[in-house]
């Protein structure tokens, strides 16, 4: 037996294919997730208990119409005033009891103070859910406009940040705590009521 | 001196490619780490709306998703082009949304319940009368979490 000294090489000049193979197969089968949105809650179905009475000038009342027009207070506006006039309605601050509204211009006929303060949104079986979208995006940014602004002011950093860095599920579970904390401090002083009545039929309008 | 230059041209050295297994392994474990299988093929048109004050979905075990839209390519002939309801891999009524909201539920671990989030899925050129319709459904079988899935981007590029 003369020869022994190497065991013979494996031919490896295939594995690129095999590789290319599998990636090509893994491309097709698969999807980059796209899943991010608007979070909303839905109102329960039972009707409350006691009757709760809004005042009138505490509802920031918005339709559209089946052409994408918009209602905001009884007035016909585009769409880039709607994040103004609702930044506005929410920190009016009427009663003076809301200590952190800078903006606020205290009118008599709008909201109280930002945590009376509600949006309702109502929409036309015909609306177009992208013009929907539309219109909920400026609302939502109305008030992240807002809960930024203070959340800057008090810990230096935006309040939307400060959620993604949240909800992420990389975060440490002490950091998290903190973040709950300031978060809650936030939305407290802000509350997201955004009101999702039934749509009205187009008859009916 | 030209001959040296000849002498170049004449033995090219090979390219080894050695190592394109590796680079093409690296891409490999690349897309089977931020990609995930697709579970049901699409029946309805789904190109979503933008929006930018949007929030990420991070967990999925907790996510139902309900995708409305116009029926696409063959569906179109036997359904028309109203926007239609799919759960799961077949078409639905609103009638239809409450029980398989329930259905799955039921089927999720008992401490995630609460956390439920109903992912809507619907494509930009639908109408809010079928949205109205199983957000209706919705509130029925008690399900309020609710995320309008949105692309990321410029929210006024809707309404073009």
């Amino acid at each position: 037996m003369p020869r022994r000294a190497g065991a013979p090489e494996v031919n490896a000049g295939s594995m690129a294919d095999i590789a290319f193979l599998l990636l090509i197969f893994f491309l097709v089968t698969t999807t980059i997730e796209t899943d991010a949105g608007l979070d909303r809650m839905l109102p329960p179905i039972e009707p409350p208990e006691t009757d709760v009475i809004i005042k009138e000038k505490n509802i920031f009342q918005v339709n559209i119409n089946k052409n994408g027009q918009l209602l905001a207070d009884g007035e016909l506006i585009e769409l880039d005033q709607l994040r103004g006039k609702a930044v506005a309605f929410l920190e009016n601050n009427g009663d003076g009891s809301c200590t952190y509204c800078s903006g606020g211009k205290k009118d008599a006929s709008s909201s109280d103070n930002p945590t009376k303060a509600i949006i309702s949104l109502k929409n036309d079986r015909e609306t177009k859910y992208a013009t929907y979208i539309t219109v909920q995006n400026e609302l939502v940014g109305a008030y992240n406009e807002l809960r930024n602004r203070e959340s800057e002011r008090l810990f230096n950093r935006p309040f939307t940040n400060m959620e993604a860095e949240y909800t992420k599920q990389e975060t440490p579970a002490e950091v998290k705590e903190e973040l709950k904390e300031k978060i809650t401090r936030i939305q407290e002083m802000f509350p997201q009521k955004l009101s999702e009545a039934e749509t009205s039929s187009s008859s009916s309008s | 001196m030209m001959s040296k230059f000849k002498k170049n041209m004449r033995t090219v050295p090979e390219v080894s490619t050695a190592s394109l297994p590796d680079i093409v392994f690296m891409l490999l474990f690349f897309f089977m780490t931020v990609t995930v299988m697709k579970d049901t093929a699409l029946k309805v048109e789904n190109v979503l709306p933008n929006a930018n004050e949007i929030k990420k979905l991070e967990k999925k075990d907790r996510l139902v998703f309900i995708h409305i839209g116009r029926p696409t390519g063959s569906f179109e002939t036997v359904l028309g082009t109203e926007p239609r309801i799919q759960l799961g891999d077949k078409f639905a009524d609103a009638s239809d949304v409450g029980p398989y909201v329930l259905a799955k539920r039921a089927r999720m671990p008992e401490h995630l319940r609460p956390f439920l989030t109903v992912s809507l899925k619907v494509d930009k050129n639908a109408h809010m009368g079928l949205v109205a319709d199983v957000k209706q459904a919705l509130r029925e079988v008690h399900a309020l979490k609710i995320n309008y899935t949105t692309y990321e981007g410029d929210a006024h590029k809707n309404l073009e």
